[in-house]
C-alpha cells in the first residue's frame, strides 16, 4: 500500500489517501467504518472532515465533526430526561437515549413501594458507563464502579463530541497535564460532556478557557506545549 | 409578462453577461455559518445564494418514521419569498417538493446511511435569491453541510448546469438563459467516485449533444468540487492563522 498523505493532514470525504498496489486486495466497494475508510478498485478513499494517522502502514482518520456513536465501555455523562416504571431514560448527547435500569442504582428494588424520582429527578446529571449496545436497541448503562453516579457538586460543560480524544491526549497526556497544573478533579465523558471540580472559582474558569481552546484548535499540532504555555501564564496571573 | 428574446450569444461568441461558454459564474463558498445546526454552508453562482443547514444523525420525530435498518435522510428544498421577482408564496410548491426529492435521492447515494439506523438526518435548503441553477447550488451546499456535519459520504456531490442556447452548449447557465435557451441539464456529480448522482434534462439535445453537455458538465463540476474541498479545509487553516 502507497499513503499519499502525511501524519496528521486534514482530508475530506472523497479524497484518495492510499493506492493498493497489490492486485488481490483490489475491491468494488469495502468500508471500514470505525478507520472512516473505504476500499474502491485499488484506491483508499476517505468518508469525513479528519485527520490522517498513519501508524506502521496503516492508515485511518479521525474525524474533526460528527456526534457522538455510543461504544460498550465508554464512560458518558447524561442528564435524566425521563422516569419510567422500571428504569431512567437519560440523553446523553447522541441519536440514541440511554436507559439506566433501576435495580442499577436501588439494591432491592420493588417497583411497587418505590419511587424512582426519590433517587434520581429530571434535570439530573449522571456519570455511566455503556454496558450494552448494538445499534438495534437503545444503550444500557451502569452505574457500578468507581467514579460512576449521580454529579452532586462541580461544574458539567458541554464540548463537541468529535474534540474528546484530543482533550484527552495521547495516553491522556492532555487530560494529565489538565489536572496536574489545575488541581482540579476532571471527569471526561466520552460524549463530550465534562466534569470539573475545583477549589478555586479562578482556576476554574482558566480550565474551562483551556479546554475550549483545545476544542477549538484541536488540529493544531503541538497543542498540548501551547496549552501548558497557556495554562503557565494564567495560573501564575490568578494566584499572584 | 413576456418580453423580447434578449440576445444570447454575442457577435464575438460570449455570453449576454460576457462569459465564455465553457465559464462558471463567480462562486463563493463557506462552511460553519450557522452555530446552531450541527453543519452548514452558504454557496454562491453569480446571482444564484443558498444557505443549508444539516442536522443529524438525531432521533426521528414523529417516531413512527424512522427506518430499523438505516437512517431516515430528509431534504427541505425551499425558496425564500423574496429570492425573486415576484414574491414566491412560502407553501412547498410542486416544484420545490419534486427538487427536495431529486436532491434527496442524490445525496442518499453518497452518505453511508446504514451506519445509524433508527435515527434521522435533515437537511434544509434555503435559496435566498434565485438567479437559475438553484437546484445545483442547493445541491453543493447540501454537500458541504453534511461534510461539515461530520456525517460519512463516500463523496461530495457537485452541481451544476448546462444549456443549449441559440445552438451553443454553455456552462452554469442563468435565469435569462434558462429560460429564453433550448434546453436545460442540470448534473450533480462525484468526480472522485465518478459517479452522476443527479441527472435532469429540460428541452431537446441530439444524442451527441447531450454526450457533450454530459462531459461540459463533469469539467465544471470538477471545477466547483476543487473550490468545496478547498473550503472545508480553510475552515480549519482559518484557526491556524488566528492566535
Amino acid at each position: 500500500m502507497k499513503i499519499l498523505v502525511a501524519n496528521r493532514q486534514i482530508v475530506r470525504p472523497g479524497d484518495v489517501i492510499a493506492i493498493i498496489e497489490d492486485k488481490k486486495a483490489v475491491v468494488e466497494e469495502r468500508y471500514f467504518p470505525d478507520k472512516h475508510i473505504y476500499i474502491r478498485g485499488n484506491r483508499v478513499m476517505t468518508d469525513v472532515v479528519g485527520l490522517a494517522s498513519i501508524n506502521d502502514n496503516d492508515v485511518q482518520v479521525i474525524p474533526l465533526e460528527g456526534k457522538y456513536i455510543p461504544r460498550v465501555d465508554d464512560v458518558v455523562i447524561g442528564m435524566v430526561v425521563s422516569i419510567g416504571i422500571t428504569n431512567w431514560i437519560l440523553d446523553i448527547n447522541s441519536p440514541y437515549p440511554a436507559v439506566l435500569n433501576a435495580n442499577e442504582v436501588i439494591e432491592n428494588f420493588n417497583p411497587i413501594t418505590m419511587n424512582l424520582r426519590d433517587y434520581l429527578d429530571i434535570g439530573d446529571y449522571v456519570i455511566a458507563k455503556i454496558t450494552a449496545f448494538d445499534r438495534t436497541r437503545d444503550p444500557v448503562l451502569t452505574v457500578k464502579g468507581r467514579g460512576l453516579g449521580k454529579i452532586t457538586e462541580g461544574t458539567v460543560i458541554e464540548v463537541k463530541a468529535s474534540r474528546i480524544p484530543r482533550i484527552i491526549g495521547k495516553k491522556g497526556s492532555m487530560l494529565n497535564l489538565l489536572t496536574q497544573k489545575t488541581g482540579c478533579s476532571i471527569i471526561v465523558g466520552q460524549n463530550g460532556l465534562i466534569w470539573l471540580r475545583c477549589s478555586d472559582e479562578n482556576v476554574l474558569d482558566v480550565l474551562i478557557r483551556a479546554i475550549r481552546r483545545i476544542e477549538a484548535r484541536s488540529h493544531v499540532r503541538g497543542l498540548t506545549e501551547e496549552i501548558r504555555m497557556f495554562l503557565d501564564k494564567n495560573l501564575g496571573k490568578t494566584s499572584g | 409578462m413576456m418580453h423580447e428574446k434578449p440576445v444570447l450569444i454575442r457577435e464575438d461568441g460570449l455570453r449576454h453577461d460576457g462569459r465564455r461558454p465553457d465559464e462558471l459564474r463567480p462562486i463563493k463558498m463557506e462552511v460553519g455559518v450557522l452555530s446552531n445546526a450541527d453543519g452548514s454552508a452558504y454557496v454562491e453562482f453569480g446571482g444564484t445564494k443558498v444557505l443549508a443547514a444539516v442536522y443529524g444523525p438525531r432521533e426521528v420525530h414523529p417516531r413512527h418514521l424512522a427506518l430499523p435498518d438505516r437512517a431516515l435522510l430528509r431534504c427541505r428544498y425551499h425558496m425564500a419569498p423574496f429570492s425573486t421577482m415576484d414574491r414566491k408564496s412560502p407553501a412547498p410548491s410542486r416544484r420545490e417538493i419534486e427538487l427536495s426529492k431529486v436532491i434527496r435521492e442524490a445525496l442518499e447515494s453518497l452518505i453511508f446511511v446504514d451506519l445509524y439506523p433508527r435515527t434521522s438526518i435533515d437537511i434544509f435548503i434555503e435559496v435566498l435569491q434565485a438567479d437559475g441553477g438553484t437546484r445545483t447550488t442547493g445541491l453543493t451546499a447540501a454537500s458541504l453541510a453534511l461534510a461539515d456535519a461530520g456525517i460519512p459520504m463516500r463523496d461530495l456531490a457537485a452541481g451544476v448546469a448546462v444549456g443549449k442556447i441559440d445552438g451553443v452548449l454553455v456552462l452554469d447557465i442563468d435565469e435569462v438563459e434558462d429560460e429564453y435557451g433550448e434546453a436545460d441539464m442540470p448534473i450533480g456529480y462525484a468526480p472522485s467516485i465518478d459517479e452522476i448522482v443527479l441527472l435532469q434534462l429540460n428541452g431537446v439535445l441530439s444524442l451527441d449533444e447531450f454526450r457533450q453537455a454530459l462531459e461540459l458538465a463533469k469539467k465544471g463540476a470538477t471545477m466547483i468540487y476543487k473550490m468545496m474541498k478547498e473550503t472545508l479545509h480553510n475552515k480549519y487553516l482559518r484557526i491556524l492563522s488566528e492566535e
